[in-house]
């Protein structure tokens, strides 16, 4: 037998928002994730299909033709020596991109091992964090042209530069979030009921990292881009014969005062791109962990 | 407050001990033969061999180490391989404009910074407050060479407002000197600026979420009086750290912004010894521009007990 309902059912106020599933409706609820992302893929795009976007080879000197303004014949114009710009900023995307990823990614592992190692072991810990602090104090621009002075230039030795830059900041991080992790209740209960500490690491320690150290990579990728231009800019860094953003203002700069399109495209194309990589750290920082995305 | 004074001066000695063994030890860490990439592509095994005896590379490394570690304490940062004249006359000569770009920086950056970042914070949510976020994250993108072009560009070039190269040195007066420091500061203070706006609007809205803001308000107090007596005071130590820390990027940042627009200091002594592989030279400045550094870390740190007196040692 069915019961009656005592009485009228109470109107929905608060009706229930289902939350949208699926890819689309997620990308529209972190815009600074999607649009970042976004233009970090457009520019992946361009850099990996750069040989089918019109270019021509980008190292072609063409004497003749140099300096000329940006023309429907050169988009962004030529160099001194009569190089076409718009195919030297598509192929320098390739080395941007690869040296921001190469370090994100070393520096990011350096820094875990180095930070999970001091985070457990007290005894190395002190030697350990003693290092970084004498690295910290060196500007990292500063420390990566002194390597730069002792290594032939190529962009190998550009990563590897940046990367030993970096580590002491990532293994800061990682360390900080070990020692808080370490005093968790669910840590406790995990040695208590006799887990080795390798397994408490891997298992327990280690997931809890990766969130916070995804979002410190983006920014390591950011800054290495921008370092990486920096480096070339002033001579300590890819290569000139390699077509780098950097390499491209270098040579811009000393007809800046009459041709400032040399390095004004470089110039736009590394801003955009460090841009998307800051934007998709920012909307990782806030998709990752939605409780501080809201006071900052 | 005194026994704490000297407990920290005396904390830095290690830290500028391990500097300097870091910075030395990278004759040692890097890949390849660093005399060989010294001396260039058409140097002769001679040749070689003599940059690898002046660098001390033939000695064992504690040797070598404590022999410049010890006339580094005697102020000796060693001789220039190129000019065969002393590191540290090099860089006395440079330090003035290099010192001044990074003192009109600081003031720039701070004088912008941190009421964008209170006004951020008080209007939180609002049209301004996204503006000004959106200005940092640009901050952080555009890198100090291409705001460095881009003002000398606009307001130098298109409009004569400012010189676009050059130093003048502030014995010839303070406006010539000022005025060429404009724009460079600027272009060097676009990130720290960022950088601190940020902090300053974090701390703000977390102190501004405080109990005794509340009571200040109920009291009548007025909005001003709010945001800098009771909100700016309480968030100072984070902002202050933060300045210290964007030394770093100040520096680093020199170093471009004095190519950009010609000055010569030390960022333009970095990069004709960078050409000139003149290592010593670099060498003497990465330990210069590091203990610049950890001392201005060192005068921040002992900052926190004037600004808050609850921090005591």
């Amino acid at each position: 037998m069915q019961s009656k309902p005592v009485a009228e059912q109470l109107p929905d106020l608060f009706a229930p928002r289902p939350i949208a599933k699926g890819f689309v409706a997620y990308c529209l609820r972190h815009p600074t994730l999607s649009f970042g992302a976004l233009l970090l893929i457009l520019m992946l795009v361009l850099a990996v299909f750069a040989p089918w976007l019109g270019t021509i080879d980008p190292t072609e000197l063409a004497p003749i033709k140099r300096t000329r303004e940006p023309s429907a014949e050169h988009w962004f114009g030529t160099d001194a020596v009569g190089r076409d710009i718009y195919s030297r900023v598509l192929y320098g995307a390739r080395v941007s991109l690869l040296v921001g990823f190469s370090v994100a990614v070393l520096a990011s592992l350096a820094g875990l091992i180095i930070g999970l190692l001091s985070g457990f072991l007290r005894k190395l810990d002190g030697i350990l964090m003693r290092v970084m602090d004498g690295m910290m104090s060196i500007p990292p621009i500063l420390l990566a042209i002194a390597l730069m002075a002792l290594t032939r230039a190529s962009v190998e030795n550009v990563i590897m530069a940046i990367t030993l830059a970096e580590i002491p900041r990532v293994s800061r991080l990682v360390r900080g979030v070990v020692l808080s992790l370490r005093e968790q209740p669910y840590v406790d209960a995990a040695v208590a009921a006799g887990t080795p500490t390798l397994s408490i690491i891997v298992k327990h320690i280690l997931p809890n990292t990766l969130a916070p150290l995804t979002v410190q990579a983006t920014y390591i990728c950011a800054s290495a881009m921008i370092t990486e231009s920096i480096l070339s800019f002033i001579g300590a860094g890819t290569p000139p014969i390699i077509p780098s953003w950097g390499n491209i203002m270098a040579d811009g700069r000393t007809l800046f005062q009459v041709k400032a399109y040399i390095i004004f495209f470089p110039a736009v194309f590394l801003s955009i791109t460090v841009l998307a990589v800051n934007l998709l750290g920012d909307g990782l920082r806030d998709a990752l962990d939605p409780r501080k995305a809201k006071l900052s | 407050m005194f026994s704490y004074l000297i407990r920290r001066v005396l904390a830095t000695i290690p830290v500028m001990a391990i500097v300097a063994l870091f910075v030395f030890s990278l004759l040692y860490i890097a890949p390849g033969d660093p005399a060989a990439v010294i001396a260039g592509d058409q140097a002769s095994p001679e040749d070689i061999e003599k940059i690898r005896k002046s660098l001390g590379l033939d000695r064992p490394f504690l040797l070598r180490f404590t022999e410049w570690a010890w006339s580094l304490l005697q102020g000796d940062l060693g001789t220039s391989m190129f000019t065969g004249m002393k590191v540290t006359e090099l860089i006395g000569q440079r330090i003035e404009p290099t010192l001044s770009l990074m003192f009109v920086t600081l003031v720039f950056a701070i004088v912008i910074a941190v009421p964008a970042g209170v006004l951020a914070a008080w209007k939180v949510g609002t049209w301004i407050d996204r503006f000004i976020m959106a200005l940092c994250v640009l901050g952080f993108s555009v890198p100090v060479f291409v705001v460095g072009y881009l003002l000398a560009y606009f307001f130098a070039l298109e409009r004569d407002w400012f010189p676009v190269q050059g130093y003048t040195a502030m014995k010839q007066g303070f406006w010539p000197w000022l005025e060429n420091l404009v724009l460079p500061g600027v272009a060097l203070g676009f990130v720290y600026i960022a950088l601190i706006a940020r902090i300053t609007r974090a701390t703000m809205l977390e102190v501004l979420s405080q109990d005794y803001i509340r009571t200040a308000k109920a009291k009548g107090m007025g909005t001003t009086g709010i945001l800098f007596l009771h909100a700016l005071k309480n968030a100072s130590v984070p902002i202050v750290t933060v300045i210290g820390i964007g030394v770093a990027l100040l520096i680093g940042g020199a170093v471009v912004t004095e190519s950009v627009f010609a000055i010569p200091g030390l960022g333009r002594l970095t990069i004709d010894a960078i050409v000139r592989r003149d290592y010593p030279v670099i060498q003497g400045l990465v330990v210069i521009f590091s203990f610049i550094y950890v001392l201005v870390n060192l005068l921040i740190d002992l900052l926190y007990t004037l600004l808050d007196p609850r921090i005591r040692y």
